[in-house]
């Protein structure tokens, strides 16, 4: 029976729908405040980072702010360059290691295993690199030294090891588990389709894996080192613990040269005034360079998405 | 996904050829000679022998300059991988012998990778088991821990005193107050993501911002949690200063776990399948007690381990709390009062300004017990991820 | 060069799972041979046990000889490399590499053998392959277009080409013409008939027609239940399985009582 003072049985039940409301308001809500932090994140570095910026010569550590920070620009980008160097090859090897050489049962546990390095703490990292490779290293150091001595590269030998090079090879280490763990997730994807034409032709496994494993892999391999280039910019406590910072310097064998974050753990918790808005000026270097290169990361991803996903 | 490739040659040591070729050969098969399809191939001893002419061969080179072990071996793989290549290549093919260089050089990759790998674990484990059974390491913090007993445990007149309690205490209340902060905000922002948004243009910016925030250096955030703290402590009129305690690094812990959170927890929810909504929905369900009672459970074992993920991630992180809770030798509770110690903090500082600088052994110690510590914990809640993930998986039948 | 394949007493495992038992075939040199059963029941199993592609699989492994020509595929020391550059195969759907162009999918195979090929050397094998596909025509004016952009048939040839262009003694074809339309179905079918000049042809096919038209003897292929081997029931001339076999249960499944 149907009345017109009755409330129809379609409009009753308000009180379910403000629930439905208010949780996506929640949710939106959570959404924006992600949003809101980032916006925060930038504007206090840039806000903070301000009176450095225009502050007068004599205040400031270096000469002006750009001649403070630049060393410490080139210092991250050759640690991290470097790390990158010696990390890739050996990344990508152990990658194809565990999907396309090892056997089925070794395979599992050792990308068990990376999984779980990749989890390490940097400060342990750190510590291991500052009191037992840096001293391993400094008799490779002086032999270098002695034989390819004639390339600046390798002047005179630091006596504790703690130098550049070997803060390269410790981010090295802590970013090879990064790179290998997606390599191998996108190695494993290759269409079985595309393997098995290969091998159908008669390529050996390695014909295999350069015809259709690596031609499909390319973009994610590339975000992957991208990544890990993100991370080893970004490390601090490896860094901070393992170099004997300095000036700026060629000499990869010696103290000498500094990253922006290991400048700023090791000055900020003592930093007062200038100094304080300096260090956060450097962050701000930091955090630009780390967005540029992730974005990148995402270029690079997007630009070849059409190709992965063929057949 | 994670299906793995049976390598082909593997297979030939099966037992394939079980048949001898001797019994009862059927059609026209060729008793004479070697088969073609093996014709010009290497003896199987091959690879033993120029194995062992490479060692000979390194041990050479090493007896003119100077034994010692490493120098060995590694001058003997690089012989053994170029002697292994030529042979090929002389007596088989160059694509065989390309094929033979690239897997050794793989497997070679493989073995360099694990010397530093096993050689972490082992000088962490090596000289922190030394740290972590010193008695009172876990109950004492480095309060009234001065110089003067460090020298003397390092003449070996004393025990080596002090321990890693405060910094425990720290990590583990700043670590629970950084998830308490960023699972709500990182559920409901993923839920917003993949429930309510339609993929809209502003889902699409968020998507983008939360990759962007996995990228910040964590120090960059651990700058940001000081300068926002601070901003906030002088609006109520708070002495500069006041501002470095616990939950400062907590926010900054949360800068770097929400987007952790976000994204695997998109993934998990996206998984879902949508008949089980649509099943829902039409029962006469509201969206969001069918988000909160369908959807979540059936995700909540993805979920759980992806924040556990997160807090392993986090709980190691040192830069963004050494900047922005200080570091203090005493035991603090309060995560709204005064400076606070962590784990990671602690090795730091033990080994960058040991105690008695003179005497730093002791330092050291305790230093290396920290990052033992702080690896179990790491490794645990690794492991916990995974036996959360199994418990919580939804139980189906026949599967 | 086409060469003749017997497989004596062939067992094939999953693991401990036997999946094919017991097969004794003869295959001619220069023929069309056609394996035809109900799904599960082994055939593209034994297909791919006839160039050591199941070892692909985990677990894969036969009991058994394949002979080529006389030589034991399975025989000790036998790299299966060797064994796939005699023994082509083309698969279910077209699977053309996707970062390469038209041109450089017929070569892919080839260049595998390292040797210097001379641009015009290079461009004659293409088109001498493309023509052996029936495809030339299609596509010769954009060989440097992706192999992907063309149509699922064209697909097919482009992959057929890139077989024969190793100069293979047997081809094998697993479902070739499944993923395809019937126009294209008909061009596989025709390039089929020519191929059986110089190649041994072995095809795996669910369509009877097609069977009887491209093949000159057929084998058929059965399974007791699931669980159980499947097995080599009748191996005859085409005409004799399709109009008098031997077998009640061959005569069931061709004139379609059984499915």
């Amino acid at each position: 029976m149907t009345t017109v003072t009755a409330p129809s049985p379609l409009t009753a039940g308000e009180k379910g729908r403000a629930g439905d409301k208010f949780f996506s308001g929640l949710t939106f809500a959570a959404g924006a405040l992600i949003l809101v932090v980032l916006l925060f994140v930038t504007l206090f570095l840039v806000v903070n980072a301000y009176p450095a910026l225009v502050a007068s010569p004599a205040e400031l550590t270096g000469e002006s702010f750009f001649s403070y920070v630049w060393p410490l620009v080139l210092g991250t980008l050759l640690a991290a360059g470097l790390a990158l160097l010696f990390a890739t090859p050996v990344a990508i090897g152990v990658a194809l290691f565990i999907s396309h050489v090892a056997p089925r049962k070794l395979a599992k546990p050792v990308g068990y295993v990376i999984d779980l390095l990749a989890a390490i703490p940097s400060v342990v990292y750190g510590a291991w690199g500052m009191l037992f490779l840096a001293p391993l290293l400094v008799p490779i150091y002086d032999w270098l030294h002695t034989y390819l001595g004639w390339i600046p590269l390798f002047g005179d030998p630091s006596a504790t090891g703690r130098t550049i090079l070997t803060a390269s090879i410790v981010l090295a280490v802590m970013v090879l588990p990064i790179i290998t763990a997606l390599s191998r997730e996108i190695f494993v994807q290759t269409p079985k389709l595309h393997e098995e034409a290969a091998l159908a032709l008669g390529a050996t496994r390695w014909e295999m894996i350069k015809m259709a494993v690596l031609p499909f892999a390319r973009p994610g391999v590339i975000s992957a080192i991208m990544l890990g280039l993100g991370r080893a910019l970004g490390e601090t406590m490896a860094v901070a613990l393992v170099l004997s910072s300095g000036a700026l310097g060629w000499n990869l064998l010696s103290e000498g040269n500094n990253t922006i974050p290991a400048e700023i753990a090791a000055n900020f918790p003592e930093a007062s005034g200038l100094r304080y808005n300096e260090l956060i000026a450097a962050g701000l270097a930091l955090f630009v360079i780390t967005l540029v290169v992730n974005l990148a990361a995402r270029w690079i991803v997007n630009r070849h998405k059409e190709f992965s996903g063929a057949n | 996904m994670t299906t793995q490739k049976t390598p082909l040659e593997d297979s030939v040591s099966q037992p394939i050829a079980a048949t001898a070729s001797g019994d009862a050969p059927a059609g026209p098969e060729r008793r004479h000679g070697r088969s073609r399809l093996t014709a010009g191939q290497l003896p199987k001893w091959t690879p033993y022998a120029v194995g062992a002419g490479a060692l000979v061969l390194s041990a050479a080179i090493m007896a003119l300059i100077g034994f010692n072990v490493a120098g060995w071996v590694i001058i003997g793989a690089i012989a053994y991988v170029v002697g292994m290549y030529v042979v090929t290549l002389v007596k088989e093919n160059r694509r065989k012998a390309t094929d033979g260089l690239w897997r050794n050089l793989i497997i070679g990759a493989f073995l360099i990778a694990l010397v530093p790998l096993i050689s972490v674990m082992w000088t962490v484990i090596a000289n922190g088991w030394q740290g972590i059974t010193q008695p009172g390491f876990f109950a004492s913090d480095m309060q009234g821990i001065t110089g003067k007993y460090d020298r003397a445990a390092e003449a070996g007149t004393g025990p080596i005193l002090g321990g890693i309690a405060h910094a425990l205490v720290g990590t583990l209340l700043i670590t629970a107050a950084a998830t308490i902060i960023s699972v709500p905000i990182g559920l409901l922002a993923s839920i917003y993501l993949v429930e309510y948004s339609n993929d809209n243009v502003f889902s699409k910016v968020i998507r983008f911002f939360v990759d962007v925030m996995t990228g910040i250096p964590s120090i960059v955030a651990g700058l940001f949690a000081a300068g926002f703290m601070l901003a906030v402590f002088k609006l109520f009129g708070a002495q500069p200063g006041a501002q470095t305690i616990g939950l400062s690094a907590a926010i900054a812990l949360s800068v770097i776990m929400i987007p952790i959170v976000v994204r695997s927890t998109e993934e998990m929810l996206r998984v879902v399948p949508n008949e089980l909504r649509e099943a829902s929905a039409a029962l006469g369900v509201r969206k969001w007690r069918t988000t909160l009672k369908v959807v979540l459970p059936t995700a909540i074992s993805g979920i759980a381990s992806g924040v556990t993920l997160a807090i392993a991630r986090v709980v190691g992180e040192t830069a963004p709390i050494l900047v922005t809770a200080g570091f203090t030798v005493a035991t603090n509770w309060n995560l709204v009062k005064d400076w606070m110690m962590a784990l990671p903090v602690y090795i730091y500082y033990q080994l960058t300004t040991p105690t008695a600088p003179q005497a730093p052994e002791p330092s050291m110690i305790r230093a290396w017990g920290g990052a033992l510590v702080l690896i179990i914990l790491v490794m645990l809640l690794n492991l916990l991820a995974r036996a959360v993930a199994k418990w919580l998986a939804p139980k189906t039948a026949g599967r | 060069m086409a060469k003749r394949i017997d497989a004596n007493d062939l067992n094939v495992y999953y693991g401990k799972f036997l999946a094919v038992e017991g097969v004794n075939i003869n295959i001619e040199p220069r023929s069309v041979t056609a394996f035809i059963g109900p799904s599960g029941c082994g055939k593209t199993t034994f297909l791919r046990t006839l160039n050591r592609m199941h070892e692909v699989l985990p677990g894969a492994h036969v009991k058994g000889k394949v002979l080529l020509d006389g030589d034991d595929i399975y025989g000790p020391g036998v790299d299966p490399v060797t064994v796939r550059s005699q023994v082509g195969m083309v698969f279910q759907r077209p699977n053309p590499f996707p970062t390469m162009s038209i041109k450089e999918n017929v070569l892919a195979g080839f260049k595998l053998n390292g040797k210097r090929l001379s641009k015009s050397d290079a461009d004659s094998i293409v088109e001498k392959s493309l023509r052996g596909a029936n495809l030339w025509n299609e596509v010769k004016d954009r060989l440097d277009k992706p192999g992907s952009g063309l149509s699922g048939g064209q697909q097919q040839r482009l992959c057929i080409a890139r077989t024969i262009a190793v100069e293979p003694s047997v081809i094998l074809m697993d479902e070739p013409c499944s993923a395809l339309d019937p126009i294209s179905t008909l061009a596989v079918e025709d390039l089929i008939n020519e191929l059986k000049n110089e190649y041994t042809v072995v095809i795996v096919t669910h369509n009877m027609q097609q069977a009887a038209r491209v093949s000159d003897k057929t084998a058929f292929f059965n399974i007791a239940g699931t669980g159980k081997p499947g097995k080599l029931i009748e191996y005859a001339e085409t005409s004799t399985i399709f109009n008098n076999p031997v077998e009640q249960a061959t005569e069931d499944y061709v004139s379609g009582r059984f499915g």
